[in-house]
Formats: structure tokens, sequence, C-alpha cells
């Protein structure tokens, strides 16, 4: 063993009575890595846990009226999900019905993504196959600027622009109803779409692309035959998500639907949907009330769907990454 | 049939229609795009324009007076600020250790699949849902009432799948052989992320958050029953107009405002209304063109 | 005998894949051991083995022993000590995105010096030794990730050198560099010997003979021969041995 000299032995104690600290701090900071790292899981399940404690009581019932005449009431569930009518502050007998409520987000929904698919495809398409360069680069962040604009300025714009264009185009007397909310809505989800649609896009391999060429097809031919079915799955995800983002969405759709309850017949029937409801009436339910927790109800509802589609996309997205990695 | 020698490259019928075909579909999907980004440009300038009688310094700079028939935009301004702030505060630590979590210790095991499976599901929860959260958690669970914190609570909840998201994006584009070098050093795992992991992906993070907590700020439907609420007083100059808010206190907020005086009060002046949305446009762009302009600026001086 | 480095019936697997199987080998204080062999066969895993880099890997399984210095590396308590006593240069040079001088001070800082005359004593005595020093003297504030190649992995190797380690592994060092600078580094080695032991892998078996004491021939994750390197190159006992260094291999 060679001899230890001055140096090396101080430049040891030095080693030694920092080690001692990061001793310390290591496994603090780890540890405390580790706990946000599972923040994500425990605020989903605190979400879920929240919003559907605050809806129990209406399950399990209420006691309403006086000290002498208590009497429980219960939520009617089945009436909950059938019935077309949503009367919370009525006098005589409050109904508590979603059907409508559910009909309006998903006629909204379905005719802001028969506007928004076919565009979100064609701009992702064109993104990703045919522009390129700064041309790429500034239509990109457009996009972006689409999805930056706060809700409420989109229910703005439904309220003061679409609105009186919607009355002068069509003759209705106002329009404030679905076609209203389902271009707003469009334009809201097109930016998820695009992205999405256009990341799965660019995940097909050149070499399709370069086989493709080689047989002499064409960039259409190329895009149809071959990007299309390669990237089906990430599309679909694509779609699903705007789905989601339209039924969540609640300012833009509270301010241009019109916000009657109504089963709707046409295009330009005014509805309401279940998101519009909560941020309309929370407000005024007063806390216990079965009326304020039938909206945590809807707002379980909500979450469930939400739920649901997310977990369908991701699950579609990672079929996506499993097959690439074959 | 021409009687000429046949040219080997000649473009055939089959070709000139592909071509065309391909053309077509080029334009018509460049249609398409700029189906979408027109609208949205006009309507921006229409904003602009039907906002521009009301649109001064004042307007930004003075308190609403007359329930919005006078005055300016200052109180819900300098709300939303704060709403922001104080979001910003609580979000970005949990959410940017998350994204270290995710990209440098998660292992690939159900547990991360598990995470990763919350995190997309948390960005997918509707935001009114988020309201309903806050509400039930942070306003009554927690004993905070409606009040700037449980707002900014809620607002950070929100963000936060974003933030992660963003973190991990930044964190992996630090090359993996940076760690190794420094593991090989003696470094620990914790001084490898302080020392090079970090301050070499904090620019790019950083954008992320400011960004996206920014686009949360324009949320009107999580602060609703959280603590946003309309034209309170407050004061009009010095210190106290610069911090009106305390974190009990209700607050104004830009999009709660518009959202009122564009559906529940009358008499409003439509130039006051097109100056709140144009204003929130204004601030949308300033901090995306900002966040782009950082992009391009760090792209330049990239270390590696 | 006390050897620097024993491995004791060493296996490494990475899942199903065997990376290392049954190594017995004794390395001495204050030799250059030559490791030579194919692709894949090991000679990556046999490094990161030493000073337990491998436990980033979290499929990597490890049975048997390895000892550094007499003991056993599993029970040394602080790692990173361990890490320091071993230098490692890897194929790839890697600069850090840092300063010329902060990427050769990082590990001394990070084992507690932070006396400024002592911290550019190291820069100064590691660059030397790395055949560094005259070319980017006048420049240490530069980024580590600017220079061109041969002279980022001349960093790593001053970095390498820097946390003063009673190992160095280089892991075929010269890949990325020219020949003159290669031999420069190789002069460096002889001299550094007396100072450490010096661990090196190579693909270039004439770099092997040059340098080494002793040269290890591994194949398919398994140590052919062991010995004196003039021995392995003239006389091997292997078959497989003489095929590889006189270049019938394969």
């Amino acid at each position: 063993m060679p001899e230890a000299s001055p140096a090396t032995e101080k430049r040891f104690s030095l080693r030694r009575s920092v080690q001692k600290v990061v001793d310390f701090t290591e496994p603090a900071i780890v540890g405390l890595i580790h706990l946000c790292g599972w923040s994500a899981i425990i605020f989903v399940m605190a979400i879920f846990f929240f919003v559907f404690k605050e809806s129990l009581p209406a399950i399990t019932g209420i006691e309403e009226g006086d000290a002498v005449h208590a009497e429980v009431v219960k939520l009617d569930l089945v009436e909950f999900a059938t019935s077309p009518k949503w009367i919370p502050e009525s006098a005589k007998r409050p109904t508590f019905g979603i059907l409508a409520l559910m009909v309006g987000t998903l006629s909204v929904t379905v005719l802001s993504m028969l506007i928004a698919v076919p565009l979100g495809l064609g701009a992702a398409v064109y993104v990703s196959e045919f522009s390129k360069g700064k041309s790429r680069e500034i239509l990109k962040v457009l996009i972006e600027l689409l999805a930056a604009i706060p809700s409420v300025v989109w229910g703005f714009i439904g309220l003061v622009i679409l609105n009186p264009m919607i009355v002068e185009v069509t003759g209705e007397p106002v329009g404030l109803n679905i076609l209203n909310a389902g271009i707003v809505l469009a334009l809201m989800s097109v930016p998820i779409i695009v992205s999405v649609s256009e990341d799965a896009l660019r995940a097909v391999p050149d070499s399709y692309r370069e086989a493709g060429m080689a047989l002499g097809a064409n960039r259409w031919e190329m895009v149809y035959k071959v990007l299309f079915p390669a990237a089906k799955h990430g599309l679909l995800a694509a779609v699903l998500l705007g789905i989601g983002r339209g039924i969540g969405e609640t300012m833009a759709v509270l301010m241009c639907t019109g916000h009657s309850v109504n089963m709707p017949t046409s295009i330009f029937d005014p509805v309401r949907t279940l998101t519009a409801t909560i941020a309309a009436e929370l407000g005024e339910a007063v806390r216990g009330d079965m009326h304020y927790h039938t909206l945590f109800l809807i707002g379980v509802v909500l979450f469930a769907f939400a739920f649901v589609i997310n977990l369908t996309a991701d699950l579609i997205v990672k079929g996506i990454k499993v097959q690439g990695n074959e | 049939m021409s009687s000429q020698p046949t040219n080997p490259f000649a473009e055939t019928e089959e070709e000139r229609r592909g071509k065309l075909v391909e053309n077509l579909v080029g334009i018509s999907t460049l249609l398409m795009t700029w189906l979408l980004i027109i609208p949205v440009l006009a309507i921006i300038i229409f904003l602009v324009y039907k906002a521009w009688p009301a649109l001064s310094i004042e307007f930004l700079l003075d308190n609403p007076e007359k329930k919005m028939t006078a005055g300016g935009i200052w109180g819900p301004l300098i709300g939303t600020f704060f709403l922001v702030l104080v979001s910003l505060i609580i979000a970005a630590p949990i959410g940017i250790l998350a994204g270290v979590y995710l990209n440098e210790f998660a292992r690939d095991n159900w547990l991360t699949r598990f995470i990763n499976l919350a995190v997309v599901n948390l960005a997918g929860v509707p935001s009114i849902v988020h309201g309903l959260f806050g509400l039930g958690a942070f306003v009554y669970f927690l004993g905070m009432d409606r009040c700037l914190l449980a707002a900014s609570c809620t607002v950070a909840v929100m963000t936060l799948p974003v933030i992660i998201t963003s973190t991990k994006e930044a964190l992996a584009s630090v090359p993996m052989s940076f760690r190794v070098a420094c593991w090989n050093m003696g470094a620990t795992k914790w001084q490898t992320i302080r020392t090079i992991v970090l301050p070499n992906s904090i620019s790019g993070i950083l954008t992320g958050v400011i960004l996206q907590v920014a686009r949360a700020a324009g949320e009107t439907a999580p602060i609703l029953f959280t603590g946003a609420m309309i034209s309170s007083r407050i004061a009009d100059s010095g210190w106290e107009a610069m911090v009106p808010y305390g974190l009990d206190d209700r607050f104004m907020a830009l999009s709660y405002h518009l959202y009122i005086i564009s559906t529940q009060w009358q008499n409003v002046p439509e130039s006051f209304k097109f100056g709140t949305a144009a204003v929130m446009i204004g601030l949308v762009i300033a901090v995306n063109s900002i966040s782009i302009a950082f992009r391009i600026y760090l792209r330049s001086r990239k270390k590696w | 005998m006390n050897y620097q480095i024993e491995f004791r019936d060493v296996s490494v697997s990475y899942g199903k894949d065997v990376a290392l199987r049954d190594i017995n080998i004794q390395i001495p204080k204050n030799e250059i051991f030559g490791i030579i062999g194919p692709a894949n066969a090991g000679k990556t895993t046999f490094l990161k083995a030493i000073n337990r880099t491998l436990e980033f890997i979290h499929s990597a399984k490890t049975t048997g022993e390895v000892l550094f210095d007499g003991k056993n590396v599993k029970q040394i308590r602080n790692v990173y000590g361990l890490r320091r006593k071993v230098g490692v240069v890897f194929p790839l040079p890697v600069g850090l995105p840092m300063s010329i001088y902060e990427n050769v001070a990082y590990a001394p800082r990070r084992s507690g010096i932070h006396d400024k005359q002592e911290l550019e004593d190291i820069v100064v005595r590691c660059l030397q030794q790395a055949m560094l020093w005259d070319e980017v003297k006048d420049r240490l504030d530069m980024l580590g990730t600017k220079l061109s190649g041969g002279q980022q992995q001349r960093l790593t190797i001053a970095r390498a050198l820097s946390h003063s380690p009673d190992v160095l592994c280089l892991d075929e060092f010269s890949i990325a560099i020219d020949p003159v600078t290669t031999m420069k580094i190789e002069d460096v080695l002889v001299e550094l010997k007396s100072e450490m032991t010096i661990i090196l892998v190579t693909n270039l078996v004439q770099q092997a003979r040059r340098l080494a004491d002793q040269t290890a021939f591994f194949n398919k994750s398994e140590l052919v021969e062991v010995g004196p390197t003039e021995k392995i190159f003239t006389s091997p006992d292997n078959q497989l041995t003489y095929d590889y260094v006189t270049g019938d291999f394969g």
C-alpha cells in the first residue's frame, strides 16, 4: 500500500464531511421525486373521490322538509338516466332527467366532429406530407394558436359574431343553437386532431413512403393507400381525443347553444349540454339539497365518459407504438 | 398509336391523371388548412377592430366602474395574473419533479404504465369536473372557502399533466451519455440530475410550463365555483392596486369577467366586451410568441 | 498476493442474454491489462461490473464476486466512492455541456474540493496528462461540447483522471481519434502505469501488444485465454486466440 500523502488525507477528510451531507439529502430528494411522480395517480383518484363523494347523498338519500315532516328523498336513477325532463327548481316535483342534456352534448359533439375531422385530417395531411420548411412551421404555429384561444373567448365569438351571421343566413330568429356551438367546438377541437394525426402520419416510417414512391404511386395514392392504413390507429385516437374535448368543453357551449333543455329535431334547435348545466346551475344550487348533489352526479358521468375515451385513445396509441417496435 | 419511336420516359395517360390528382389533393388540403386559419385570423382582426374605441392604457389600468359601463379591466387583469402566479408556484415543482421521476427514475413496469395512464386521464378530465373537484376538495373538504388559493390549487391540478409531459420531453432531449459520464465519475443520481440534466433542459421545461399555465389562465370553468367573483371594490392606485387580493380573498379574473359582461349584464358598451376579449387574445398571442421566440433562441445556442 | 481487481466466477446476464459467463481473472496493481476480442464478447460489461454501473441497467443480473483491492464491490457501502476510484473512458467521446474547466473540475467538486487553487492544479494536471492542455489552455471557458471529436475524447480522459482513480478503464478509446493523438495518449498511459492500474479494452490487437503487460482474450461471453502479452501473441494455448491475434478469426 502506498503511503497516504498529507494532501490526499486532507482531501479524504473533506470528502467524508461532504459525503455525510449528501447521504442525508439524496434519499430525501429522491423520495420527494417519487412522491411527485405518483401525484398524477393521486390526483386522478382524488378527483373521482371528491366528485363522487359530493354526489353520493343523491343516491343514498337526503333528509328533506322541516323537523316535523322530515322524509328521506332519493334520486330516481332510472329517471335520471332516461327522462328528458330537467326541472330542478320545480316547487311541486323537481325532475332530474339528463337524457335531453346527453342528447344535447352528443348532438353538438357529433356536428363538431363532422366538421372538424375532415378539415383536421386534411390539414394534417397537408402539414405532414405537402408543406415543408418555413411554411410548415408557420402553419403549425397558427394551428397551435387556435388551441390557445380561451374557451370563454370562443363562446364570446359564437355569441357576438356567429350568432348574427346564422340569423342572417338561415333566417332563424336566434342563432344560438347546435350549429353555432358545433362550429365553435369544431374550431376548438381541430388543433388536437391535427397535432395527433400529424404525429401519427409522421410516425409512419419513411421506408413506407419510399416503397410507395418506388411503385410509381403519386403522393395522393401514397397517402390514401399507404399512410392512412398505416396510421389508422393514430388517426382514430385523434378523433377520439377530439370527441373527448367536445364532450368536456364547458364555457363555449354554455354561451353558444342557446341553453334550453330540449330534445332537438334539427341543427337549428337550441340545446343544453351536461357541462353547461353544471356551470350554469351549481352557483345557485344550495349545498346539501338534491339539485346540488345531482349536479355532482353529472360530474361523475362526465368523468366516466372522459375516462373511457382517454383510456381507449391511449390504448390505441400504445398499440401503434408496440407495432412500431416489431 | 403514334408512329414516333416510343419514348420510355414519356408520361402515360395513367401518370398524367395521377399527377393531376396529386395536385388536386395538394391544393384541396391546403384549402382545408386555410379554411381553419383564415376565419380565425378574420375573427381576431374583427375583434380588435370592434375593440379599438375602448383599447387604451387606461382601459388596462383602470378598475371596472358602474357595472362595467365605465373604467377598465385592471382588477380582472391583475386577478388573472395572480391566479397564474400562484398556480404556477404550486404546480411547477410537483409537475417538474414528476417529470423527473418519469424520465429518470421510472422503470418499465406496471406502475409506470399506470402513472402514464393517470397523466393522460388527468389531462382529459373536463374542466368543469376540475371545478367540481376544486369545490369539493379545496373549498369544502380542506375548508379554504372560495378564494384565490382554492382556485389556484384547482387550476394547478388541471395544468399538472401538461407540465409533467413537457418536462418529460425536455429531459428526454438530454443525451443519455451525459448521465453515464457523470455516474462513472461517482456522481449520485440526484447530483447528475441537478448538475447536468436540469441545467440543460430547464429552459425547455420553463417554456412549456409558462405556455400551459398561461393557457389555463384563460379557463373559466375551474374557477367559477372556487373563487372567482365579479366586480369587487379594489383600490384604484398605489400598492394595494398592485396586490389587491390575499390568498384567502375572492378575486376577479379576465375570463370570468368576460363571461359575465357578455351574458349576464346588460348595458355594457360593446367595445368594452370586445376590448376584454381582444386583451385576452392579445395575452395569449404574446405568451405564445415569447415562447416561440425563446424556442428559436434556444435552438440557436444549443450546447451540443 | 493482493490484486487490484479480481473476478471470481462472475457471470452477468441481461434478461435471457448472457453477457459474461464464469469469468475468473486477476489484475495486478500498476499494470496495463489488455482485453481483446470481437464485438459482443462481453468486454464492456466486464468494465461496468467493476464500478457497479451495471446497476443502472435494470435487467442486468450479476453472480459471483468482483473484488476491488481485495474487497467485494457489492459490499462497498459508498458506491460513489468506488466509482471515483475507477476512471472510465468510453468509445464515443462525451464532452459535458459545460466549460472545459468545469468538465474536469466536475468530479473533484462532487468529492468536496472547493479550494480554487487546488481545483486549478487538478484541472491543469489532468489536461496535461491527457495531452490536451496545449490546445485548450487559452480557452478553458469554452463549451466542452464544442471541441472536435478527438479533443473531446482527450477531455473525457482528463475527466476520468480528475478524481485520481486507482484504476483507469479505457474502452476502445481510440475509435474516434486520429493515429497521431492515439500514439501520444499511448505514451501517457505507459507513464501513468506507475500511478494506477490500467485496463485497456481494444479491438486493435496491435495496440494491446504494444502496451499491455498481460492480455486477456474474450469471445462469446467467455474468457478464452489470459496470459503475458508476449505469450498470447506468439504462442497462445488456444487455437481460437491464435486465429484472432493473427487475423484469421471467423
